[in-house]
């Protein structure tokens, strides 16, 4: 049998890359990949927690389900912001946008 | 510990998924970028079938790695023009990122790996479909059926909304 921990590595691990790739992209849509892969982490994490510390409950598998559909309903408004952006500004690159800001 | 072909399955699921990501946030183009995302989702659905939980892993395959993914590459397509590179981020921007995410990675390790969590009660065996499907139009204890209709109009209002934000005026 597999330990927990090493499944909750690779989630910590993919979760650390997706932060690093906050931080440091400074495009719109790789930023947007990088919230990807820090919501795909947790839901590792839920699905791993329920199968190894609770198998008989099934919490953490709807809500790993629950937060897939979320997380396509998020990207799918997310990338109409961004297309809606590039039609205005011509760019999705984070300098050029501050129009908005104060 | 003796290796066991589950552990060589995971081994290799793990080390797929983390050089994966990695060479998604560092790779300087975006569309390579949306592929190694897509090769994460299917690590992501190989853990889920190897955890037993076959229906989690359909799903993540149906909607992230066929839905989500082809969004992207679709709104990579329409918003970058041809030879796109990532801009240079400042040296010491790059340094400061890397150091906070290595030092929070550090932290959580730590953290997680100190921790006593319960007795771990694995258990072999395929989650039934019938049980999920009775979980999820259930509106008892343990039932989901209002977060099932709630997110039902979730997906409604976002289709609405996604039309009316990039549509042209």
């Amino acid at each position: 049998m597999i330990h927990m921990e090493y499944y909750l590595i690779v989630s910590t691990i993919m979760m650390f890359v997706g932060i690093y790739g906050f931080l440091t992209r400074r495009n719109l849509l790789a930023m947007l990949i990088s919230v990807e892969l820090i919501l795909n982490s947790v839901d590792i994490n839920f699905v791993v927690f329920n199968r190894f510390l609770f198998p008989g409950q099934l919490e953490g598998f709807f809500f790993s389900l629950f937060a897939i559909g979320i997380s396509a309903a998020e990207t799918a408004v997310a990338i109409a912001i961004i297309i809606n952006i590039y039609r205005n500004m011509k760019n999705i690159q984070v300098r050029n946008l501050d129009k908005m800001k104060w | 510990m003796d290796i066991t072909l589950d552990l060589i399955v995971f081994a290799v699921l793990a080390l797929f998924i983390v050089v994966s990501s990695v060479l998604a946030v560092t790779t300087k183009r975006i569309l390579r970028a949306a592929t190694y995302l897509l090769f994460v989702l299917f690590g992501t659905a190989g853990i889920y079938f190897q955890l037993n939980y076959s229906f989690l892993g359909a799903v993540q395959l149906l909607i992230y790695a066929g839905g989500i993914t082809v969004l992207y590459v679709f709104s990579i397509l329409l918003t970058s023009s041809e030879g796109d590179k990532a801009e240079k981020l400042k040296p010491g921007k790059f340094a400061a990122g890397l150091a906070a995410t290595l030092a929070a990675l550090g932290i959580c390790l730590f953290v997680m790996l100190k921790h006593k969590f319960l007795a771990p009660a694995f258990e072999h065996g395929e989650l039934p479909v019938r049980e999920i499907g009775h979980a999820l139009m259930s509106p008892e204890k343990y039932g989901y059926v209002l977060p099932f209709e709630v997110i039902s109009v979730l997906l409604l209002a976002c289709i609405i909304g996604g039309i009316m934000i990039a549509r042209k005026r």
